[in-house]
């Protein structure tokens, strides 16, 4: 066992109201630079929806994640190693900027410069690539709200099954649903295994992934790789780009920007502690509806006293520990179970999850003229209205509707019961039981998932001791350097205004302290 | 550089100017200048690509001109590096040699050619591109544009179409002379003046590259091929061996976590 610490997200998509709120932060944080317009590091897309870039989740045209070879071993989709430096020269399966979006600015100026006229002064649209006057005809959500869905919701590629037919021209009245995106920050993740030349890391400590800027040689083939398309080109430096998972915020015991500013207060931080000696066989799982149990067993028992002493041989601090025995987001994930991956599928073992909605059942009981607050009406939704259902187990769980029924009869359940309790009546036990819950633990979920406070959401343990000389060093230093900036005096590069720091390296142990 | 005194006095002043000093300051910018730019700005040591912004041309142009450079590269240390006397030990005589380079430099030649063509007629006519262009773009393309130009006209003009000449006993003389600090100027001096040109704008494309993309060639990412897939790394920028075994390379530079600099700040876009 060889135990590391990873820094996790679980997001409750129930009470997403698709406020892009956690996308134009992200991207006033980390994205507003010449290069990277059109990257949203952080986007939320409509569901159904063809996503950003269109139709990312076709992994047959966009060949991300991986999959098993004919004798079951792992492979990237992408091909091997030699195919992968063949194709350096011009990579087949790259998208273009038109399947992200034009980035545009407005002609702002002309709305104070304009001479007196008649006529309103309007700011047009402008190109920021070309610089030339240009039409809006795609974004990064361009179906907001299932806007334009009957000619482009369509080519959503998780309709793929006969009763997709159905839904194609249906679920408009039935469902839809925003889901909120980024860097899966994988334990097995595809990007890291495709960069050839090694820029791209995981982070023993927190689990993050990031790419090293001076050792990144813009062979762009991580971009292919990532089956979530997380990774962006910035084409004004040719280097790969990707969410960053806030970590110098991280790194202090801050929330990340999206997960500060969510409007919703869907999102939860905590630490989930895994076994890496586990992560390629789990990843290897032959059935992939498997995979979700599969990246479950990865995951330790924080109270566990065998995983508590080999993460501390691992050099995993004390404080951490703590930090992962309050981790809501092993609450979600493995206790009570109802935050499931997004697309399994794609064998990156990622790590940020989703409690699925339980809204397009609900607007599906009432289409059909039940009741929403009546639990048999939704449970009898849940096991025989196959179209939200089948569509959701294909983002959640490789297409196993029986598991994601599970988790939203967990979710009705709970529901129902509470709602009693609030009214004052007794409330129904029976049914919490059918779906493995006690009223203790009802009471525990319903307050991590409708009240829990910051402090509950975001349980983010400070990195430890010897790194603080070098993040307070960073205080008074502008995050981002240009590079066209004076160079430091002493001839270094330091990234972020980051100075470097001088402790001696992390044994392969890993560090006491 | 004393050892060959005679045909050193023996040159002219302009011939000792163009055929020793300027190719022996290029090769010491060359040089010199890798070293600096590799310690100084790795931020910036990039292939550049520009493939988001378009795609069409690229697929073609790129590959064709990166295996056609490949193969020019090949023929020119064989043509160059390798002495007539050693090919001819090993069985291969003048005509042999000579029908080989003129068949496997014309392939080479035209995938060059009409690769480097498309790339420049992509950098030049699409808007997206042309303004990502900076400026060792500009000093990049037109002479790589020269050096290949003036590189397949020689061959063409003597070679293909000429009645032939054999630059391997004044040009390669020339070549070699340099590196083995001999230098041998008049071995180039009555060569044919599209030698000469192709000589002299490959010394300057030498001087140009470790300011430019073209630093990305060194770059070239064998060791993927034998790397573990995943890499880790601690916070404090050491690596860490991965858990399946297997040593990822370990860091030179401790930057940290890197990817912390995610690029320029260019001010207001709006
Ligand atoms: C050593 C192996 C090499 C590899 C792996 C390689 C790879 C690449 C890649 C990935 C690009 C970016 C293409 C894009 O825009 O997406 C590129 C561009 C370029 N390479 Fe190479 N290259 C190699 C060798 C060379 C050599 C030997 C030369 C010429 C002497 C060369 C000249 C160029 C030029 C001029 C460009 C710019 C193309 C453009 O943007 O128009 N490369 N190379
Ligand atoms: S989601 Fe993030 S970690 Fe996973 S493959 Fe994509 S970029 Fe890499
Ligand atoms: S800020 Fe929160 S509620 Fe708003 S879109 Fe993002 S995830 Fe959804």
């Amino acid at each position: 066992m060889r135990v590391m610490a990873q820094i996790a997200m679980v997001m409750n998509l129930d009470k997403c109201i698709g406020c892009h709120t956690c996308s134009v932060t992200c991207k006033q944080t980390w994205t507003n630079r010449s290069g990277v317009e059109y990257a949203w590091f952080n986007n939320v897309e409509t569901k159904p929806g063809v996503g950003y870039p269109r139709r990312y989740e076709d992994q047959e045209q966009w060949k991300g994640g991986w999959m098993l070879d004919r004798r079951g071993r792992l492979v990237l989709r992408s091909g091997g190693r030699v195919r992968r430096l063949l194709s350096l020269f011009s990579n087949p399966d790259l998208p273009s900027l038109e399947d992200y979006y034009e980035p545009v600015t407005y002609d702002y100026d002309n709305l104070v410069s304009a001479p007196a006229g008649p006529d309103m002064p309007v700011a047009r649209p402008r190109s920021v690539l070309t610089g030339k006057p240009t039409s809006i005809t795609w974004g990064a959500n361009w179906e907001d709200g299932l806007g334009g869905a009957p000619e482009n919701a369509g080519g959503d590629p998780n309709l793929g099954g006969d009763w997709a037919e159905k839904v194609r021209f249906e679920f408009e009245q039935t469902f839809l649903f925003h889901l909120p995106r980024l860097c899966e920050h994988c334990l097995n993740p595809a990007c890291v295994s495709a960069c050839p030349s090694g820029a791209m890391y995981k982070r023993v400590e927190d689990g993050i992934v990031l790419v090293d800027q001076d050792r990144c040689r813009g062979w762009r083939m991580c971009v292919t790789a990532c089956p979530y398309k997380k990774v962006y080109v910035n084409h004004a430096t040719g280097k790969a780009e990707k969410c960053t998972f806030c970590f110098p915020r991280i790194e202090a015991g801050q929330p990340t920007v999206c997960s500060e500013t969510c409007v919703g207060r869907l999102r939860y931080l905590g630490l989930l502690l895994y076994d890496a000696d586990r992560v390629g066989e789990a990843a290897s799982t032959p059935d992939e509806k498997d995979l979700l149990d599969a990246q479950r067993g990865v995951f330790l028992d924080p109270r566990d006293p065998e995983v508590i002493a080999a993460a501390r041989a691992s050099g995993i601090p004390e404080d951490w520990l703590e930090a992962a025995r309050r981790s809501p987001v092993y609450d979600l994930v493995m206790r009570y179970r109802v935050a499931l991956p997004l697309h399994p599928e794609y064998r990156t073992l990622p790590m940020v999850w989703y409690v699925p909605p339980l809204s397009p059942v609900l607007d599906a009981v009432d289409a059909a003229g039940g009741n929403q607050d009546d639990p048999d009406h939704v449970f009898a939704a849940v096991t025989r209205l196959r179209i939200p259902l089948e569509y959701l187990a294909e983002l959640f769980t490789a297409g196993d509707a029986d598991v994601v029924g599970g988790v939203l009869m967990k979710l009705t359940a709970l529901r129902s019961y509470m709602r009693e309790r609030t009214l004052g009546e007794a409330g129904d036990e029976a049914a919490l039981r059918a779906v493995g819950l006690t009223p203790g633990e009802a009471e525990d979920l319903h307050r991590l998932l409708a009240v829990a406070k910051y402090a509950d959401r975001y349980v983010v343990p400070a990195a430890h001791k010897e790194d603080a000389a070098a993040l307070t060093a960073m205080e008074n230093r502008c995050p981002v350097e240009s590079s066209g900036d004076p160079q430091p005096s002493d001839g270094r590069r330091v990234m972020l205004g980051i100075p470097t720091l001088r402790r001696a390296p992390a044994s392969p142990e890993g560090d006491p302290a | 550089m004393s050892a060959a005194p005679v045909p050193l006095a023996a040159a002219s002043g302009a011939e000792l100017l163009l055929w020793v000093a300027v190719p022996y300051v290029c090769l010491a910018v060359f040089a010199v200048g890798h070293v600096w730019r590799y310690r100084q700005d790795q931020f910036g040591w990039t292939s550049r690509t520009s493939q988001l912004l378009e795609h069409r041309w690229l697929r073609w142009g790129s590959p064709l001109f990166h295996l056609g450079a490949f193969m020019v590269i090949a023929g020119h240390v064989v043509g160059l590096a390798v002495p007539a006397s050693w090919t001819e030990a090993v069985g291969v005589d003048e005509h042999t040699y000579h029908l080989t380079a003129v068949w496997a430099g014309s392939v080479a030649g035209v995938a060059m050619v009409a690769g480097l063509g498309m790339l420049c007629a992509r950098r030049l006519l699409t808007r997206r591109v042309r303004l990502g262009t900076d400026r060792s773009d500009k000093v990049l393309f037109p002479l790589l544009s020269a050096t290949v130009v003036l590189g397949i006209a020689a061959t063409a003009a003597h070679n293909v179409f000429g009645a032939g000449y054999d630059y391997r006993s004044t040009v390669s003389v020339w070549f070699r002379g340099l590196f083995a600090l001999q230098p041998q100027p008049e071995a180039i001096a009555g060569a044919p003046l599209l030698f000469q040109l192709h000589a002299l704008t490959a010394c300057l494309l030498f001087a140009a590259w470790p300011f430019t993309r073209l630093v990305h060639v060194w770059s070239a990412p064998v060791g993927y091929l034998a790397r573990p897939y995943l890499v880790y790394r601690s916070r404090s920028g050491a690596a860490v061996p991965a858990p399946g075994g297997g040593v990822p390379r370990p860091r030179s530079g401790g930057h940290g976590s890197g990817g912390r600099r995610s690029g320029g700040r260019t001010g207001s876009r709006a």
